[in-house]
């Protein structure tokens, strides 16, 4: 988990949850392992069809603005997206993300340098992304979140506290 | 030391004495929305081992999304939260044509001053018009809450909107707001509290005042918050559902910005596609060609906008190859409209009227545009596929411009019929 490795896709700023995943499934794909099909389809029709496990998305500002839909989320966590990396995330994206345990990384100066279609590499511990133009670093998640994160996210994390309270 | 209304709130809860922006508090909201979503939260809840929910009575689950269903998989779904409902003895349960969760949430006196309302819902802020604390979260996180009854939040920066003077004639509070919004964008207020002061923010009715919250969504708001007001206090009188104790921030917080506006400089605003801060004057805009109207939704489906869009279309018809859909946001706002004669005024102008919930607004049914139409709505927004297909465009604005649009049959202001 903590060597992430793969092919950049590049988007814009202000991307919003209803080009990642549009409105008109929310309540007729239920099934997470059907989601990634839709990924993107209203923003890139490549990209269902091209992303491979462990492919990072760079995107601009805001990413992930709109809807709460979590299935924004799931759509690229159950495509084995290996990370995120935007100039800033949209909130719920962004807690959607941490509790799927699918790294969402606020870095705006390696998204300027990151090109579309290079290999990246991200070390989640250290905190360090490196692609052609170098090395850039990002703070870690705060602790208590961490701990989400690194029980697989918030299903198994939860599982376990409730499993604890009884 | 001083504190924002958001630091207030979420040190209270947390049993602090105070917080700091940027520190994680564990917190038991006072209220929990779901919607159609309750099924497929119910499936994560069953995933974590949950068995019965930590707390029936803080649950609010509202069918709005996709109602009546409009296909054998949305009434499945419908179906599954009804079991779930009387299963886990969830008395604040509202089905099919009660109303959109936000507006029955302020109706039946759920969203109160002072405590914490947490959705799986982007316009959550919109209950902060009652002075709650009101903030959006994803499926899961819901879940959770139902297992062990907290979560996790981040104490965010706050944002002091302060508007001064009194809005024009024809000009509204979403003109206010999408002024705003165009101003600061789309990332504006990106995880902070946007507190609302000022004069001509106190002058609305709550009708306008919630326009203002539901729309900080679209800036990035966490939540939303204008101090409650004798207007409020009235409102709540024979509604609460309990005790409450409203909150309001010092006057010398430290706030991370902090913006004025004369609202007599505001002017009636459009939003054009395919973003809701992509916003221009309506003089700029009049004059495009619509397919559709859409009245309605949480932003501007109340009795007032009615009112207000009923006062346009009186004696008027709908122009020839246009036609508009009017949803009341609630069935309270239903009865109203209906007692009032805004109804009767709708149907004669050749408008649709259909029952209450969200109708088109997110693209599931009731009025879905075509391939290349385009809609005016009084909707938050507007991202290309928003309405169904992404071949089509959404311009949103206040009640009287989308009804003055709907006669004319082109974007239009009420001054030019």
């Amino acid at each position: 988990m903590s060597e992430i490795k793969g092919r950049v896709w590049k988007y814009g700023d202000n991307v919003n949850t209803d080009v990642i995943f549009p409105g008109k499934y929310t309540y007729t794909v239920s099934d997470p392992g059907e989601m990634p099909q839709y990924a993107l389809e209203d923003l890139d029709p490549d990209f269902a069809r091209g992303v491979k496990p462990g492919d990072i998305i760079v995107g601009g500002t805001n990413w992930g603005c709109g809807s709460s839909r979590e299935q924004a989320v799931v759509c690229l966590s159950e495509a084995k997206l290996g990370a995120i990396i935007a100039k800033s995330f949209a909130r719920i994206y962004y807690r959607n993300c941490l509790n799927n345990a699918l790294p969402a990384i606020p870095c705006p100066e390696a998204v300027d340098a990151i090109q579309k279609d290079e290999q990246v590499s991200i070390d989640l511990e250290a905190g360090i992304i490196t692609c052609q133009a170098g090395e850039f670093t990002f703070p870690p998640l705060p602790e208590a979140v961490m701990e989400i994160f690194n029980a697989g996210g918030l299903i198994p994390y939860t599982k376990n506290r409730l499993a604890e309270m009884k | 030391m001083a504190q924002t209304f958001a630091e207030k709130v979420l040190a209270r809860k947390a049993g602090l004495d105070r917080v700091s922006p940027g520190q994680i508090v564990e917190i038991k909201p006072d209220v929990v929305l779901s919607h159609d979503n309750t099924a497929p939260i119910y499936g994560l809840f069953q995933r974590m081992g949950g068995e019965k929910v930590h707390d029936p009575d803080m649950h609010a689950v509202i069918l709005d999304h996709a109602t009546p269903a409009p296909s054998t998989k949305h009434a499945e779904n419908h179906r599954i939260i009804r079991d779930f409902v009387r299963e886990q003895g969830i008395r604040n349960f509202f089905d099919i044509g009660k109303g959109i969760c936000h507006q029955l949430l302020v109706e039946s006196g759920l969203a109160l001053p002072g405590e914490v309302v947490l959705g799986s819902d982007s316009h959550t802020p919109h209950a902060g018009v009652m002075g709650a604390f009101a903030a959006g979260i994803g499926r899961t996180e819901m879940a959770s809450i139902w297992a062990v009854g907290e979560l996790w939040l981040r104490v965010p920066e706050s944002l002091k909107i302060t508007v001064t003077g009194q809005l024009g004639e024809g000009v509204t509070s979403k003109d206010l707001a999408l002024a705003v919004i165009g101003d600061l964008k789309a990332d504006g207020a990106l995880y902070m509290s946007v507190e609302w002061h000022g004069e001509a923010v106190q002058e609305l009715p709550l009708s306008q005042r919630a326009t203002l919250t539901n729309l900080m969504a679209e800036m990035g708001a966490k939540n939303s918050y204008i101090p409650p007001d004798q207007k409020v206090f009235d409102y709540l009188k024979d509604r609460a559902q309990r005790e409450y104790e409203a909150v309001y921030p010092d006057p010398d917080g430290a706030y991370a910005g902090e913006v004025e506006y004369d609202a007599r400089d505001i002017e009636p605003m459009v939003a054009c596609p395919h973003t809701v801060d992509n916003v221009k004057p309506l003089s700029e805009v009049r004059g495009v060609r619509i397919d559709q109207a859409f009245l309605g939704t949480c932003t501007n489906g109340r009795l007032d906008d009615l009112a207000a869009a009923a006062a346009v279309l009186k004696g008027r018809k709908i122009a020839e190859g246009s036609r508009m859909i009017v949803i009341p946001a609630s069935e309270e706002v239903y009865l109203a409209a209906l007692q009032a004669g805004y109804l009767e005024t709708f149907l004669k102008a050749g408008a649709v009227v259909e029952s209450p919930g969200c109708g088109p607004c997110m693209g599931n049914h009731m009025g879905v545009p075509a391939v290349g139409e385009v809609s005016i709505s009084t909707a938050n927004r507007n991202f290309q596929g928003r309405m169904g297909t992404k071949e089509s465009e959404v311009y949103l604005a206040s009640p009287v411009v989308v009804a003055a649009s709907a006669v004319a049959g082109v974007i239009e202001s009420p001054a030019n019929l």
